[in-house]
């Protein structure tokens, strides 16, 4: 390497180096120390492995996260299911002159914040709300009913926040398939059934895998959409962490959730790829 | 006879625009035929309707004698070979021939027997295990190949297949898809704008334009004998002259003033007609005074080097209307130079006249 590219290596390294060095894996050193430091029965902070082992005895902890889990599974399914039709109805079925304009109409609600999105939603869903208006004006019920604050209004919440993550993948995996893949597997005797599953779902794998990495990482670090519109028993862990940080003031176990949120959704991750046969760096690239 | 594929008055109308207007025709078992035209003639709009991924606006299509009008591409006997050919990225090759063998439900090893051994007659033995990435273009061409003739269709269609392979490949692959058909003795169509495709493997050609047929033929008929100005022009090189007929309506005055004796394919001219001349038609450096030859003087003006392909570029008379004549490989013609004036005939049978 000459002296000019080294010079232009430095000048686009340096910045990008210093961001994730000073605000990112720094921070993240003091909080894996601080996650390793316990208060004994003395007052004094010692290293210990017992904010960890905190998670594992205490069943509300763990018991949250495997919920959690669960339901991030749910949802990055769900989301699957509901955005795969609609991207393929984009792609492959509507006329390429609508293409654009279509995937506007789906990216146009993501262009105002989560939060007023996810009051939009109480603003239909609630006692008093647009919804339970109309039913009752064409009565249909006889009173309002809460529709917020449960688990279903909580998953559809998840599923509509997190669309635009798998569409998009989707979208331009399906983009790069060639129709004549579909035809040629019609052509030599396949049902719409088994080219779906044996040609449309095996060549888009790497768009569905980056999606649902995603999907599944901001459903399971999401906090605003459960709080907003989970009832009293849809506790999601990041409130678990929330609430070490800012309500009970123990910084330390705070820290080692937030570890242990790291490493136990990278293991799902890793289960669900190898599962599955697919390889990261395929999928995301 | 046997007939393999039997097509009778089908039409494809695309809201006005005809696609394929009123086709007939028969393809005998065991035979290559192609469909030979222009792009946007209508030949890929065929060969759909025959495959199944388009409805025909009316007419019918049978295949060994069974009505196919209404049946999906999955249940028809026909396999159709794809121009970017299709092969499945994410399964190998062997998974890619067995795709459609394991949708007609065989057993396991029959399948892994059948891939084994249509490999092999394609000469990729032992290639079942290998990306199809992995592999050329030719070798790519033969799997796609494969994958349909595994199914033993009653027709294999292919839609241009050679289009996106180079020159030097696509020279072997013609001679190789011939040697194919004739192993297999599966009924071929094949379609393409490519004439020498069609004139080497074929031995029925069908030239198809605007939607019609213009003729079908065996290659030869169709390069000696063609029936429509517009078969005269696509199907090999020619020399074209606008004339006018004589009285006697046995020879033309051409736009250049030169009597030409000439052969009527189209009785029905009246006064102005286009005359068809092939390169090798002219002989060079004869002697004059034949009854049924005419004669003119050629102004050299190139001459274009190509082995056994030489032509020259020469002008007729003391006209500037240039024409193509083929020069033999013989050494005779070895002392011919550019801006010599030669002596050159054409047999009568060899000018031929169409509307």
């Amino acid at each position: 390497m000459n002296k000019h590219t080294k010079f232009g290596f430095y000048i686009f390294f340096i910045p990008v180096f210093l961001w994730l060095f000073l605000l990112i894996v720094l921070p993240h050193i003091e909080l894996l120390f601080m996650s390793l430091k316990y208060e004994n029965d003395m007052g004094e902070m010692v290293w210990s492995l017992q904010n960890y082992k905190e998670f594992f005895s205490e069943e509300i902890y763990w018991l949250t996260f495997l919920r959690v889990a669960l339901y991030a599974i749910l949802v990055t399914f769900l989301t699957f299911v509901v955005t795969f039709p609609i991207a393929f109805y984009i792609t492959k079925v509507v006329s390429p002159k609508y293409k654009g304009f279509l995937i506007i109409l789906l990216l146009m609600p993501f262009w105002v914040s989560e939060l007023v999105r996810v009051y939009g939603w109480m603003i239909l869903l609630r006692e008093s709300g647009v919804i339970n208006y109309f039913l009752v004006s064409l009565h249909i019920l006889d009173k309002p009913i809460e529709m917020l604050y449960n688990d279903v209004s909580m998953i559809m919440g998840l599923v509509y926040t997190s669309m635009l993550f798998m569409v998009v993948p989707l979208i331009s995996s399906l983009d790069g398939m060639d129709d004549s893949y579909i035809e040629a597997a019609h052509d030599l005797g396949a049902s719409k059934f088994i080219i779906f599953f044996k040609i449309v779902i095996p060549y888009t794998a790497p768009g569905i895998v980056s999606g649902s990495i995603v999907v599944f990482m901001l459903t399971l670090g999401n906090y605003l959409t459960p709080n907003l519109m989970g009832g009293k028993n849809s506790l999601w862990f990041t409130e678990q962490i929330y609430n070490q940080f800012i309500a009970s003031f123990n910084w330390n176990q705070g820290a080692a959730f937030g570890f242990l949120l790291l490493l136990l959704s990278s293991l799902i991750i890793w289960i669900g790829l190898k599962l599955t046969k697919q390889n990261l760096a395929k999928a995301l690239s | 006879m046997n007939h393999s594929l039997e097509i009778k008055e089908l039409k494809k109308s695309f809201q006005d625009f005809k696609a394929v207007d009123g086709v007939d025709f028969y393809v005998e078992e065991g035979k290559f035929f192609s469909i030979l035209g222009p792009s946007g003639c209508g030949k890929t709009t065929l060969l759909r309707m025959i495959a199944g991924f388009l409805e025909p606006t009316s007419g019918s299509i049978k295949i060994r004698g069974d009505e196919m009008i209404g049946i999906s591409p999955n249940k028809r006997p026909v396999n159709l070979v794809f121009q970017n050919l299709a092969l499945f990225p994410m399964m190998d090759v062997g998974e890619n021939i067995a795709f459609g063998l394991k949708r007609q439900n065989c057993s396991k090893s029959e399948i892994e027997e059948k891939v084994k051994n249509i490999l092999e007659k394609v000469h990729l033995g032992g290639y079942e295990r290998k990306n199809v990435s992995d592999l050329s273009g030719g070798q790519k061409q033969r799997v796609a190949i494969a994958r349909s003739l595994v199914l033993e269709p009653s027709i294999l269609l292919l839609d241009e297949p050679l289009g996106a392979l180079d020159l030097k490949l696509r020279e072997q692959m013609k001679i190789e898809l011939k040697k194919l058909q004739h192993e297999f003795g599966t009924t071929f169509i094949y379609i393409t704008h490519d004439q020498s495709e069609a004139l080497v493997m074929s031995d029925k050609v069908a030239v198809m334009n605007n939607g019609k047929f213009e003729q079908i033929d065996t290659p030869e008929n169709l390069y000696a004998n063609p029936k429509t100005s517009f078969v005269a022009s696509f199907v090999g090189e020619t020399n074209i002259f606008e004339a006018r007929l004589n009285e006697d309506r046995k020879s033309v005055l051409t736009k250049e003033g030169m009597n030409f004796k000439v052969f009527l394919v189209d009785e029905k001219i009246q006064t102005f007609c286009k005359l068809f001349i092939r390169p090798e038609a002219v002989v060079l450096l004869v002697d004059d005074g034949m009854e049924d030859m005419n004669y003119f003087d050629l102004t050299i003006k190139t001459i274009l080097f190509d082995g056994s392909n030489t032509k020259v570029l020469a002008n007729v008379d003391k006209s500037d209307h240039e024409i193509m004549v083929s020069l033999p490989q013989n050494r005779r013609f070895a002392h011919i130079k550019e801006g010599e004036v030669v002596r050159a005939g054409v047999h009568v049978s060899d000018c031929k006249c169409y509307e």
